[in-house]
C-alpha cells in the first residue's frame, strides 16, 4: 500500500465480501434445499435456513436415487465420478510423462513428426469431433464401460508440454552423471526423473482429478446404461423439468455430493492446485 | 532449445511414444478425419445408405437461418461471459491485492467455483432462478421485474452467462492476482511520488503492465464459452427457448445426437474445427510474444 | 589405475566443423594431467570423449590396454566430477555416492564400507544424511568427489571441479586435491582454464588452444620454454612480453627485465601504468607507436619507477625467439 486511506482500504473490503457473498450465495442455497422437504422448497420464498431433513435426503439419493427422475442411487454414481476422477489423472500422466521423456532425451526418426501429432491433439477437442468419437466408442464396443469414460480422455499435449518443458529444465549434467554411473535410461527415469518430477505430478494431478470428476459431455455420450452414470450425470438425469415438477431437494443433496470432493481438492490442495492451473498455461 | 544429453535406442523412444500416439490415432485423428468425411455426405434417415454430396452439407447450413443465428448467439454469449468475467474477476483480484489482511482467506474463499462442473454451476443457477420457486426470482418480482427465463429469450441469454461467468471468475482471479503480484513495487511507488492518485495509477500504470494477461484470459474465455458451457447450456436451457441460447457447441451435439443428422453435424464440427484452429493459433502467437517481454 | 593414451584424435560436429584436430599424447599410470586451455578450445570435449559423453569422429583413445572408443561411460572404468557437480537433488549425500555403486550391484555391506571411507577421507561423515541444497558450495564439491572415489576407478576425470568456489575455498580444494591424489595415486585429468590451478596441480600440463594440442609437459617447463607464441601469451601473469624485431618476435618474461642506464638499454619503453604490488612492481608500457608491443616489467620494490621513458635491459639467456608466422618457436 502506498498510502494510507481508510475509506478506499473499507471499499476494497466491501467489494471483497460481496464477491464472497455472490460466490457463495449459490452454494448456501444449495445447502439449505438439501435440508429440507420438496413441501417446504415450494413455498414461496424458501426458508433460508437448514431444515432438519438432511439425513433423509442424503440417504435417500446415496442408495435409491431420486423418486420421478433417475432412479439410480447416487453412492454408485460417486464411485463412477471417482473412477473418472483417478483414472483420467493417472493415466494421462503416465503417458506424457513416458513420451515427453522420450521426445527430451532420445533422438529418432519421425520424432517432430510424433510430436506435431500430439500438438494437434489441442486443437480437437471433444466437442468438435462428437459423432465420429462416439462412432469410433461404439465400433470398439466401448460403449457403457469405465474403459470408454477415460481412455478417449487420457491423452493429453498440455501434460505432455508440462513434462517436456521441465524435464528440459533439468541439468545435461544430472543426465551425464547418471550414465557415468552407469544408469541405463530407464534407470535414470525411475530414479532421478520421477522423483524430481513429484511435485509437477502433484500440481498434475489435483487439476486432472477436477477435470476427471467434472465430465458431462462425454459421459452423457458414451453412457446409456444407469450403472455407468457420473454424479454429474445423474443430477441431469433427475431433472424431469425445469422447475417446480423436479424434486429439488434430492437434486440439491445430489449437487452437494457432486461438489464436494473436487471442492475440497481445490481447498485443501490449493498450493498445488495454484500451481497446477497456473503451470499448464504456460 | 535441445538437450545436448541423449540416450541411444533404436526401439525405447518408440516404445515410450506409442501409447500417447495409439490414443491419439484411435480417438483424435481417426474421428477427425470421418468428422471431414461426413460432412461430405448425405445420410438417409435409417443410416443405411450415404452419397457423397461435396460441399452441399456447408451450402446448406450458410443457408439455414438458425445456424447463422447460432452464430450470433454464440458471438453474443461469449463477448458477455468474457466481457463480466474478466471486469469482475480484475476489480475482485485488484481489490484483493490492496487489502493486507485476508487476502489469503479471500482467495480461499473466491477459487471454489473452479471446482464446480458446469453442468452444476447451471443447475444451481437454475434453481435460484427457477420461474415459479426461485429465491432470486421472488426477489425480482418484488422488484416487479416479470422473471421466467423458460419462455423468455433474453432472460434465458442471462441465466447462462450469469452461470458460465460465476464458474469462471475463480479462475480469471488467480491469474489476475498473480499478474498483479508480479509487478514491482517499485514502479507503484515510483508513480505516486510522481503524484499520481490509486485510480490514475491503476489505468495507466497496472493496467497495461496486465495486458498479457488479459488478453491470454480473453483467449482462454472465449475458448470456455465456446466449448466448456456445453453442461451448463444442456442442465438449463438446452438451447431454448426458441433458438435462444442455442451455441453452436450444443447444435452440434443436438443436430447430431438428438436429430441425427449426420452429414449436417459433421460440416458444422468441421467449421467448429476451423475456429478452434484460428484460437490455439492466436494464442500460441501471443505466447511467442509473451516469451519476448 | 590405468594408463590413458590419445591417437590422433579428432572431434568434428559437421564436416566443416571440426573442434578436436589431432590430439596425441600418453599419460602415464597414477599421473596428474591437466587440460589448460582459454574457454571453448577444446578442452571439456577432449575430457569428455575420454568419458564417453562425446563421441570420437576419428582416432583413437584408449584406457589401460582397452580402446574405449566405442565402449558405454559404465563400462570405460572412470569416474567423473562435473563443474555444477551434478548431484542428484532428491538424494542425500550417502545415496549420491552409493547409487553407481548400487547400479553395479555391489552388495549393501561393500557400498557401505566403501562410502564411510570415502566420507572419511573428505571428512564427511557428519553430512552422509543431508541433501545436497543443505550443504556449502565447498561440501556439495567433496560429496561430488565422494560420487566418484567410491567407485575405485582406473581414472579420475574433472570438468573445471573448482571454477563453481570462491578464491579462498578453490586453494583449500586444490590443496585436498593435491593430498587426495598423493594417497590415492589414481590415474587423474583435469579441465581447468585457471593457469594458477594449473601450474599447481599439473605433473605434466597439456596446453590447448583452438582444438590444437599447443605444448605438453611438465608446468616449469613449459613456463621456462613456451613452444609457441599462444603458449607464452597464456601462460604467466602477466604473460610473457613479445616485441617484434628483426622480422621475428622477441620473447622476455617481465621479471626478466632489469632498470638500466639509458645508455645500456637494450629496450626502451614508454611507460603506461605503475602498479606497486608491495613485494614487487608492475610497470606497463610501449615500445615506439601505442599501437605496436605492449611490455610488462615486473621491478624490485625499490626501483625508482616514473612516467616517461623507462630503459630496461635482459639477460640475453632469458630471450625466446618465435617466428611471426607459424608462432612456433625459432631457436
Amino acid at each position: 500500500m502506498v498510502e494510507n486511506r481508510p475509506w478506499l482500504t473499507f471499499f476494497s473490503h466491501t467489494v471483497l465480501i460481496l464477491g464472497v457473498i455472490a460466490v457463495a450465495f449459490p452454494l448456501y442455497v444449495t445447502f439449505v434445499a438439501s435440508t429440507l422437504t420438496l413441501e417446504q422448497i415450494m413455498q414461496v420464498p424458501m426458508r433460508l435456513l437448514p431444515g432438519d431433513q438432511l439425513i433423509e435426503n442424503y440417504s435417500q439419493v446415496l442408495t435409491g436415487g431420486s423418486t420421478k427422475g433417475s432412479k439410480a442411487a447416487v453412492s454408485h454414481m460417486l464411485v463412477n465420478s471417482l473412477v473418472m476422477a483417478l483414472v483420467i489423472p493417472l493415466g494421462k500422466m503416465s503417458i506424457s510423462v513416458i513420451s515427453a521423456f522420450a521426445f527430451v532425451y532420445f533422438r529418432f526418426r519421425l520424432r517432430m513428426f510424433f510430436f506435431w501429432m500430439i500438438f494437434i491433439t489441442l486443437m480437437l477437442p471433444v466437442e468438435v469431433r462428437i459423432i465420429p468419437t462416439f462412432k469410433v466408442i461404439a465400433d470398439l464396443g466401448m460403449l457403457n464401460t469405465y474403459a470408454g469414460l477415460t481412455v478417449p480422455l487420457i491423452a493429453s499435449a498440455t501434460a505432455t508440454f508440462l513434462f517436456r518443458q521441465f524435464f528440459m529444465s533439468i541439468p545435461d549434467e544430472l543426465a551425464e552423471a547418471a550414465r557415468v554411473d552407469g544408469a541405463s535410461p530407464m534407470r535414470f527415469f525411475w530414479d532421478v526423473v520421477l522423483p524430481l518430477s513429484k511435485t509437477i505430478m502433484a500440481a498434475l494431478f489435483v487439476i486432472q482429478f477436477i477435470y476427471g470428476w467434472n465430465q458431462y459431455l462425454w459421459p452423457l455420450l458414451v453412457t446409456t446404461d444407469e450403472s455407468m452414470y457420473t454424479t454429474v450425470i445423474g443430477i441431469k438425469r433427475m431433472m424431469v423439468g425445469s422447475d417446480s415438477a423436479n424434486e429439488w431437494n434430492l437434486i440439491m443433496a445430489t449437487a452437494i455430493l457432486a461438489m464436494l470432493p473436487p471442492a475440497l481438492v481445490v481447498m485443501f490442495m490449493q498450493k498445488w492446485f495454484v500451481k497446477g492451473l497456473v503451470e499448464t498455461e504456460k | 532449445m535441445e538437450k545436448r544429453v541423449v540416450f541411444r535406442s533404436a526401439w525405447l523412444p518408440y516404445f515410450l511414444v506409442a501409447p500417447q500416439i495409439a490414443i491419439t490415432v484411435v480417438f483424435f485423428f481417426w474421428p477427425a478425419v470421418q468428422a471431414v468425411w461426413f460432412s461430405f455426405q448425405l445420410q438417409d434417415a435409417f443410416g443405411l445408405k450415404s452419397q457423397f454430396v461435396g460441399m452441399q452439407n456447408f451450402a446448406h447450413l450458410f443457408n439455414d437461418r438458425n445456424y447463422l443465428t447460432s452464430f450470433k448467439t454464440t458471438a453474443l454469449f461469449s463477448g458477455l461471459v468474457a466481457f463480466f468475467g474478466i471486469a469482475i474477476s480484475l476489480l475482485l483480484a485488484t481489490m484483493a491485492d490492496r487489502v493486507l489482511r485476508g487476502a489469503m482467506a479471500y482467495k480461499t474463499l473466491l477459487i471454489w467455483p473452479y471446482a464446480v462442473a458446469p453442468a452444476i454451476a447451471g443447475v444451481l443457477w437454475a434453481f435460484l432462478f427457477a420461474p415459479s420457486i426461485g429465491i432470486v426470482t421472488y426477489v425480482l418480482k418484488g422488484w416487479g421485474v416479470d422473471w421466467n427465463w423458460i419462455i423468455n429469450g433474453d432472460q434465458a441469454m442471462l441465466l447462462v452467462v450469469i452461470a458460465s461467468v460465476w464458474k469462471e471468475i475463480s479462475y480469471n482471479f488467480l491469474f489476475f492476482l498473480a499478474g498483479l503480484q508480479s509487478i514491482p513495487k517499485s514502479l507503484i511507488e515510483a508513480a505516486a511520488i510522481d503524484g499520481a492518485g490509486p485510480a490514475r495509477r491503476f489505468w495507466t500504470i497496472v493496467f497495461p503492465l496486465l495486458s498479457p494477461t488479459t488478453f491470454f484470459l480473453l483467449v482462454v474465455n472465449i475458448v470456455y464459452a465456446f466449448f466448456d458451457t456445453f453442461g451448463v447450456i444442456d442442465a438449463t436451457t438446452q438451447g431454448g427457448p426458441g433458438q435462444a441460447t442455442n451455441i453452436l457447441v450444443y447444435k452440434v451435439y443436438h443436430d447430431g445426437v438428438k436429430a441425427a443428422d449426420l452429414g449436417g453435424s459433421s460440416a458444422q464440427s468441421v467449421i467448429l474445427m476451423f475456429i478452434v484452429i484460428a484460437l490455439t493459433v492466436v494464442q500460441f502467437r501471443f505466447i511467442e510474444r509473451k516469451v519476448e517481454y | 589405475m590405468a594408463a590413458v593414451s590419445f591417437r590422433d584424435v579428432r572431434k568434428s560436429y559437421t564436416p566443416e566443423l571440426q573442434v578436436i584436430h589431432g590430439v596425441s599424447m600418453d599419460i602415464k599410470d597414477g599421473e596428474f594431467i591437466v587440460i589448460l586451455g582459454p574457454s571453448g578450445c577444446g578442452k571439456s570435449t577432449l575430457l569428455r570423449m575420454v568419458a564417453g559423453l562425446e563421441t570420437i569422429t576419428s582416432g583413437e583413445i584408449a584406457i589401460g590396454d582397452r580402446v574405449v572408443n566405442n565402449l558405454e561411460p559404465k563400462d570405460r572404468d572412470i569416474a567423473m566430477v562435473f563443474q555444477n557437480y551434478a548431484l542428484y537433488p532428491h538424494m542425500t549425500v550417502y545415496d549420491n555416492m552409493a547409487y553407481g555403486l548400487r547400479i553395479r550391484g555391489l552388495s549393501k555391506d561393500d557400498i557401505s564400507v566403501r562410502v564411510k571411507k570415502a566420507a572419511d577421507i573428505l571428512e564427511l561423515d557428519k553430512y552422509l544424511e543431508r541433501r545436497p541444497r543443505e550443504l556449502s558450495g565447498g561440501q556439495r564439491q567433496r560429496v561430488a568427489m565422494g560420487r566418484a572415489i567410491v567407485r575405485e576407478p582406473q581414472v579420475f576425470l574433472f570438468d573445471e571441479p573448482l571454477s563453481n568456489l570462491d578464491a579462498k575455498l578453490r586453494v583449500q580444494m586444490r590443496a585436498e586435491l593435491q593430498a587426495l591424489h598423493r594417497r590415492l595415486g589414481t590415474t587423474s585429468l583435469f579441465v581447468t582454464h585457471d593457469q594458477v590451478e594449473a601450474m599447481t596441480l599439473a605433473q605434466r600440463m597439456i596446453v590447448i588452444n583452438a582444438g590444437r594440442a599447443e605444448q605438453i609437459g611438465a608446468p616449469l617447463e613449459i613456463y621456462a620454454n613456451p613452444a609457441t607464441v599462444f603458449v607464452a601469451s597464456f601462460i604467466g601473469s602477466p604473460p610473457m612480453n613479445l616485441v617484434p624485431r628483426d622480422g621475428r618476435l622477441l620473447g622476455i618474461r617481465p621479471e626478466h627485465l632489469e632498470p638500466c642506464a639509458a645508455s645500456d638499454a637494450m629496450l626502451t619503453i614508454d611507460v603506461d601504468l605503475i602498479e606497486p604490488l608491495g613485494a614487487d612492481i608492475l610497470v606497463y608500457g610501449h615500445v615506439g607507436d601505442r599501437d605496436s608491443a605492449r611490455v610488462a616489467a615486473r621491478l624490485p620494490a625499490d626501483a625508482l619507477a616514473q612516467a616517461g621513458k623507462l630503459a630496461l635491459r635482459y639477460d640475453p639467456a632469458n630471450v625466446h625467439w618465435f617466428d611471426p608466422k607459424s608462432g612456433l618457436r625459432s631457436t
